[in-house]
């Protein structure tokens, strides 16, 4: 087997110098019964080119994103990743090592922890980041449960327009720790007067922007009732994108930001990996959880990085740690560092502008063919249309067609038949103005 | 006579006493500013369309004014900027990396390129489910591999890394318990068990009760059946246990727990012991995750991404989480909300994360496993096992082996055999930093005195393991010598002394900032 390095004699040298017979007495405190006599019923060890071939034709099984015209959002975004991101990634010193348990030979990604830390806190418009958590939606349970520490109280009001995968996580997360929640129902167009739940029993109101639909919402005057009512403020992103050119939550007056990274740096990887970034405000920092990175100076005085505060982390404080994560998404938020260094300011602006414009042209576009009606006003790179026909039908026929041209609502918001005739499109830099010459001709098509 | 460009001749010499370089560079140890410091948001490392002439924006008054305050650098800049800092790192494939309870093995780079096929790499978690049978398919063959090696007869795919699944198993455990009417309060954890199994107990509202080792490193059952009583809900158990030692009454420890109406959930972070020598689904084991980055080679990453998959009993199955891949008639398909799954005869507990897992990771996994093949893989588990006994064999005599062998697939000492030094396990540690080696795991688990756990994996030659063993007698040598300096000052040679953690802790810098950067160059002038 090409991994395994040792010999027969190896093997035989290396009992011989334990003491043992054979391999099987190591394994004598297996109770005799237990201990297999027979290979497992698997097929046997296969040459990397055997495995190459088969998992090949897996892959040929499925449409990759990039050989048709590609419209589908609703958490995950098909942007480009330049190929210098996936070269350093692939670095063996950061692809092989592990946490920075040892930081003087860790420095490498203890600086680029930091360094993600910052970057997050500023797209953010928060005081500090983590050094990031599994994706947006854990990290979205993780605030609830922190904001419920903070306040000391454990009633969370959610947005109907939140990302329903994402509610079920915080519900799921929520179902044990005797949390209360409040929920909505989803509202494409209306603005729910999320404010008026809000009492002096509520920890946090939870709020997407933009929402499910792609809806953009100013969120300042729901700030400052939830603030005035002691209770925090917690807003889920999802596309990280469009804070290359919306307010971002910090302005607006979040408590918590989560959001989902993805869309800077990493691929669509059928939904993970991907990487939680999480940021909050200064005071709230010893709430945080997660692997946090911290600013220090070694024995000679010179400037390095530490993981820190772990007195709020599961292997100093056990049962009573701010949250049971152990690993952060370094990988991914290696990623997504590179790929913000390389856009820097200028290039997410930018981004954030073309992804903006295509939206914009492509939602003016469809809403002119009859019976295709635009719900979403305010919105980033994202937009839902009611169609004349169930979205379902739609969707497949397209599909048919070659053109994955969105997500039907309904599979979002199953048992909701107000939802049957929604569906919710997203356009970044990939698609191309034949890409919308091609959705416009097939919807019509479709629809006549 | 012109001697340009010729051969040059050594002379033999050794820097002079405090010799110190200009740039703070010493050779290949290149220093690296902050991203912060070095660009400006001026600055792009990426060409992008022009904007089209006509753009219309629909943002309104929502518009992004302030200055966000990224840095950019060019391409070759950052090229530069991130080789650099992974010069600092030391990783697997540079040396040995004997971090006990991490299984730090090789990661193949067939496993890379599988997992970047755009088939798999560039697929939407929301594409129409036709356009996406190979994956789901792969999804399910994967269920299938960890199935037979676990001898378990359901795996719920969806847990994001070890910690999340050890939420995924217990919260299967207390839906089963409340759908039978029978809900209880107390979780059993033994004292050597990692962090995450406390924590994530009481994430699922439960209380930790822990029950003591035994003087030979092992649950202690005569203590476990004290404890049990009908409001025990589980025990959470690693197996082969933090000690790296296989718990030899697990039969009996799982039968009290049964008989007593409480589930069995094992922490399979050593998994690796004991794939294809032992399946966790004939000891009695109600539930337990594994570790797809530890076990299966998925690279950790610089700590992550991991993927944690929880195989399941029978009792436990139909509380899986959604959304969960069902076949009928050959096509694949995603139950993704309860009305399909209990269409199916489930109860699922919940969600874990917005979409069906870590597919990255799997395709890795998949890909390490069909290489290592049912014969690879018992092979891998005895290499492992071999390996971790053969250092135990060849430093017991100088260093203090916390139990009695044989070990699993990691071996334990603690620090008695420093008693009369001047030396820390943590000294230890860093002292083979500077002997170009990645430390143990220290001070865990915290049953013994200044843990040392080594774990070499299978990965390891014995010329590796040889080296290993004679650098580590000689540093055992020279403490007890007296050679203190060495250790307490370590590491003398790596690119940064001893860090100040606690400096860190007290008054902690999570960010820069401008006012940083001032601060920063007024100090290196």
């Amino acid at each position: 087997m090409r991994y395994l390095p040792h010999t027969p004699q190896d093997r035989a040298e290396m009992l011989a110098r334990i003491g043992a017979a054979n391999i099987n007495e190591l394994f004598k405190d297996v109770p005799a019964d237990a201990l297999l006599n027979e290979r497992l019923d698997l097929p046997m060890a296969a040459s990397e080119m055997a495995v190459e071939r088969q998992l090949s034709a897996m892959a040929a099984m499925n449409t990759a994103a990039g050989t048709v015209p590609f419209f589908i959002g609703c958490g995950a975004y098909r942007h480009h990743v330049p190929a210098t991101v996936d070269h350093l990634i692939q670095r063996s010193e950061f692809l092989t090592a592990y946490t920075p348990y040892q930081p003087e030979i860790s420095q490498g990604t203890l600086q680029v922890l930091f360094e993600f830390q910052t970057q997050v806190a500023a797209l953010t418009g928060m005081d500090v980041a983590n050094a990031s958590m599994y994706d947006g939606s854990t990290a979205a349970a993780e605030a609830v449960m922190m904001a419920a520490r903070v306040t000391r109280r454990q009633r969370t009001v959610l947005s109907g327009n939140l990302h329903p995968h994402y509610r079920d996580v915080i519900l799921t997360n929520g179902t044990y720790t005797g949390e209360a929640f409040v929920k909505n129902s989803p509202q494409v167009t209306d603005d729910e007067d999320l404010a008026a739940q809000v009492d002096d029993q509520t920890a946090a109101v939870v709020v997407q922007n933009p929402d499910v639909f792609g809806n953009l919402r100013d969120l300042t005057p729901l700030a400052e009732a939830v603030h005035a009512k002691g209770a925090l403020l917690i807003v889920v992103v999802t596309e990280t994108v469009s804070l290359g050119m919306v307010k971002s939550p910090g302005a607006m007056g979040a408590d918590i930001v989560v959001a989902e990274g993805q869309s800077i740096g990493n691929g669509l990887n059928f939904g993970g990996p991907y990487v939680g970034l999480f940021a909050t405000r200064q005071k709230y920092v010893r709430q945080m959880p997660g692997r946090l990175c911290g600013e220090t100076t070694d024995a000679d005085g010179k400037r390095g990085y530490v993981l820190t505060l772990s007195t709020r982390e599961q292997h100093i404080r056990r049962e009573k740690a701010t949250s049971n994560i152990c690993t952060n998404s370094g990988l991914c938020a290696l990623a997504f560092s590179i790929h913000m260094t390389l856009l820097g300011e200028k290039g997410l602006r930018h981004l954030a502008a073309l992804n903006h414009a295509g939206a914009v042209a492509l939602a003016e576009s469809l809403s002119e063919v009859p019976g295709v009606e635009l719900m979403t006003e305010r919105f980033f790179n994202e937009f839902t249309l009611r169609l004349p026909k169930e979205a379902q039908e739609v969707v497949e026929a397209l599909t048919e067609k070659g053109i994955l041209g969105g997500v039907r609502m309904s599979r979002l918001f199953p048992g909701d038949d107000t939802m049957d005739t929604l569906v919710t499109i997203a356009v970044t830099e990939t698609n191309t103005p034949e890409d919308f010459a091609a959705y416009r001709k097939a919807l019509e098509e479709v629809l006549s | 006579m012109n001697r340009q460009g010729r051969p040059t001749q050594p002379v033999a010499s050794s820097a002079p006493e405090g010799l110190t370089t200009f740039s703070g560079n010493k050779g290949l140890q290149l220093e690296e500013a902050l991203i912060f410091e070095i660009g400006t948001t001026q600055t792009t490392g990426v060409d992008l369309a022009d904007l089209p002439a006509n753009a219309k924006s629909r943002i309104g008054d929502l518009a992004r004014t302030d200055e966000i305050g990224l840095p950019g650098l060019t391409e070759p800049e950052t090229m530069r900027h991130y080789v650099r800092l992974s010069q600092k790192n030391y990783a697997i494939d540079s040396g040995i990396y004997p971090l006990g309870s991490c299984t730090m093995k090789h990661n193949p780079r067939l496993n890379e390129k599988m997992a970047r096929l755009p088939g798999f790499s560039d697929i939407h978690p929301m594409q129409p489910q036709s356009t996406v049978q190979g994956a789901l398919e792969l999804i399910d063959t994967l269920a299938h591999w960890l199935k037979v090696i676990t001898g378990m007869p359901a795996v719920a795919m969806s847990p994001k890394a070890g910690a999340h699944g050890e939420l995924c198993g217990l919260m299967a455990i207390r839906a089963c318990l409340e759908a039978r009417g029978d809900a209880r309060v107390r979780v059993l954890v033994p004292e050597s068990a990692h962090g995450t199994n406390p924590a994530t107990a009481a994430a699922c509202g439960y209380k930790v009760d822990t029950i003591p080792a035994t003087e030979e490193g092992r649950v202690d059952l005569e203590a476990l059946k004290a404890k049990l009583g009908d409001d025990v809900a589980a025990l959470m158990l690693t197996n082969p246990n933090t000690c790296g030692l296989f718990e030899r009454d697990i039969i009996e420890i799982c039968e009290a727990v049964h008989g007593a109406g409480a589930l069995v959930y094992c922490d399979g972070a050593n998994l690796n012991a004991i794939m294809g020598k032992v399946r966790p689904g004939d000891l009695g084991i109600d539930a337990m995750h594994i570790n797809l980055h530890k076990t299966f080679s998925t690279p950790h990453g610089g700590g992550g991404p991991g993927a944690g998959p929880v195989v399941l009993s029978e009792t436990l199955a139909p509380f899986a989480p959604l959304p969960f891949v069902v076949v009928t008639d050959g096509t694949f398909s995603l139950a993704e909300y309860a009305p399909e799954a209990e269409a199916h005869g489930a109860q699922p507990f919940g969600r874990l994360t917005a979409f069906h897992g870590q597919m990255g990771m799997f395709v890795r996994a998949l890909s390490f496993m069909m290489s290592h093949g049912s014969d690879g893989i018992a092979q891998a588990a005895e290499d492992a096992v071999l390996n971790a006994n053969y250092i135990m064999a060849s430093l017991k005599d100088i260093m203090t082996a916390s139990f009695e062998g044989p070990c699993m697939h990691e071996a334990l000492f603690d620090d008695r055999f420093l008693k009369d030094t001047d030396v820390t396990t943590l000294d230890m540690a860093k002292a083979m930093i500077d002997e170009g080696m990645h430390p143990m795991t220290m001070y865990f688990p915290l049953v013994v005195h200044g843990a040392m756990l080594i774990e070499p994996t299978e990965s390891e030659s014995k010329q590796t393991l040889d080296a290993f063993i004679s650098t580590m007698r000689q540093l055992v040598e020279a403490a007890k010598a007296g050679e203190t300096e060495r250790f307490t000052g370590a590491p003398h040679f790596a690119p940064m002394k001893r860090l100040d953690e606690t400096a860190a802790a007290r008054k902690p810098v999570l960010r820069w900032t401008p006012e940083e950067n001032a601060s920063h160059s007024a100090a290196a002038e």
